[in-house]
């Protein structure tokens, strides 16, 4: 299906992650950005830790690691 | 005993919280004696943590619950979470339909477990995560084929972890265990006692045939520039040495989710090496009407869950009159799980000198960006809360206070609501609530 990560078009299979299509589009980048200002990758994978927060279709602070990518989603990194 | 839902309210005779192996099996056994049931989960799909789908494909056991719970008319919400607990068996909860009230006669607790992640130098470097952190993620697509990876901590998720990650193309690079030898070699004596399970450590084994396994191993730093490049070790001996990876994945163990069950007044008690909800042999709460279920009343694995799931399911019916199958059928299977999960417990303890593996730029709160150095000066959790916000960002403490509780020996805070954080719209559904009596915080 093809999604949108900061406004780049990418394919991803049936059953992906959100946090995994972030990795996809930019690989070790990472999507939250910490108060100190530094980059964070998903570390708890279940929805604990907070630190794979995404804007997703305009909804800010949703949770990467628990949303599944559906065709034509939005997702952004930088807001 | 049913009246009609309307949009903002929910009512179900039996609500089960959490889709892992015990909630599936206490939402089957109640809902095939006849019992109207509802089973809400946080996660897009149910399963839980163990039997998560893989890339949207459910595990075989969570499609066989599915099938049933679908002929009994269970009602599944899936994304959907519980903000907090009203007054009058009442749940606040919130989800693909926005946030609604949830009013349940029974309600069963089957909240499971986290990883325990402890901070450590260069932990929040991209590409460190938690071992089951690491596995979760693999399984919904995240990129690992032909990665070098680091597995790290202690406990019997390390190997399951690593299993999963070497089948999904990472090269396992070093499974690092902090257990010694000796005490390894004591667990694998009370293997014997439990052949199913010593099967399975054999499967595990010939999975990570040729992975290095470090004992007695413990990891010092995650190091790199920007993300993760090396892993700096310690072994038995005390000999340190560095492994070049592309990702770190450390867990220490598990501790159960009992974050519902103090906000609806649950005792907790230490068992099985942490906190957890106290249960008798109904699987009763100390509060009328709550049960709990699986690792959120102790750290004992899927087998044991889902005996204690059916056990709750049927004394649930059998109580609302309902014919349901003996209830205590499970009592001597369970008690030999729980007999393991103790050998278990004692063979992979949290580690208990925390406090000399933090320098003081450690990242204590992830949330916050909060080091060890603003912290340790501090006389307890609520005074270190208000001065430095540790604990106040997104995951409410679940990851910071669990360390500093056992790092500094401070006692923990109580619950308070939300559970999890949610947005303004949400809470105000809860003012809708005619006999609502505590004042938000």
């Amino acid at each position: 299906m093809r999604i949108t990560v900061d406004g780049r078009a990418l394919d991803v299979p049936h059953g992906t992650l959100v946090a995994a299509a972030v990795e996809i589009a930019a690989p070790g980048r990472g999507a939250r950005v910490s108060p100190a200002g530094l980059r964070r990758q998903p570390l708890c994978g279940m929805g604990v830790c907070g630190e794979c927060r995404v804007t997703v279709d305009g909804l800010a602070h949703r949770l990467g690691c628990q949303s599944l990518c559906t065709p034509g989603m939005e997702i952004r990194t930088d807001e | 005993m049913n009246e009609p839902d309307s949009p903002a309210e929910l009512h179900a005779c039996v609500v089960v919280i959490g889709a892992g192996p015990g909630g599936l099996a206490a939402a089957v056994a109640a809902a095939e004696s006849g019992v109207d049931v509802l089973l809400l989960d946080a996660a897009p799909l149910p399963g839980g943590q163990i039997w998560r789908a893989r890339q949207g494909v459910a595990a075989e056991p969570v499609a066989r619950a599915l099938e049933r719970l679908a002929s009994a008319g269970v009602r599944v919400l899936a994304s959907s979470r519980v903000v907090m607990s009203l007054p009058n068996r009442t749940l606040l909860i919130d989800g693909p339909q926005g946030a609604r009230r949830l009013r349940w006669d029974r309600l069963i607790l089957a909240t499971g477990a986290r990883e325990r992640l402890l901070p450590f130098p260069g932990w929040t470097l991209p590409g460190v995560f938690g071992a089951g952190g690491l596995q979760a993620l693999v399984k919904g697509g995240w990129p690992i084929r032909g990665r070098r990876v680091v597995v790290a901590g202690t406990g019997p998720l390390l190997l399951a972890a690593a299993s999963t990650l070497r089948r999904e193309g990472a090269q396992v690079v070093g499974l690092v265990e902090e257990a010694r030898t000796d005490a390894l070699a004591r667990f694998a004596g009370k293997l014997a006692a439990h052949p199913r399970k010593a099967w399975q450590a054999l499967g595990l084994g010939a999975s990570l045939l040729g992975v290095p396994f470090i004992r007695g191993g413990r990891v010092v730093a995650a190091e790199g520039d920007g993300r993760v490049e090396r892993v700096l070790l310690e072994g038995e001996g005390g000999r340190g040495h560095a492994i070049a990876c592309d990702a770190l994945a450390a867990g220490w163990g598990l501790i159960p989710q009992t974050e519902l069950a103090q906000s609806l007044g649950c005792a907790i008690a230490p068992r099985l090496g942490a906190p957890a909800i106290v249960v008798d042999s109904a699987q009763r709460t100390s509060v009328d009407g709550v049960l709990a279920v699986g690792e959120c009343t102790g750290v004992a694995g899927a087998v044991a869950a889902q005996l204690q799931g059916e056990t709750a399911g049927r004394i649930i019916a059998a109580g609302l009159g309902a014919a349901a199958r003996r209830p205590f059928e499970h009592a001597a299977r369970l008690a030999r799980e729980h007999a393991f999960a103790a050998a278990v417990a004692g063979t992979f303890p949290p580690p208990a000198d925390w406090a000399n593996r933090l320098s003081d730029d450690t990242l204590v709160c992830r949330c916050e960006d909060v080091p060890w150095s603003a912290l340790r000066g501090q006389p307890d959790l609520r005074s270190a809360k208000l001065a430095t916000r540790c604990g106040m960002g997104h995951c409410q403490g679940r990851l910071c206070h669990d360390t500093l509780a056992a790092v500094m020996h401070w006692p923990r805070l109580p619950a308070r609501p939300p559970l999890s954080p949610a947005p303004l719209a949400t809470l105000l559904a809860i003012d809708e609530h005619p006999s609502h009596q505590e004042p938000l915080q």
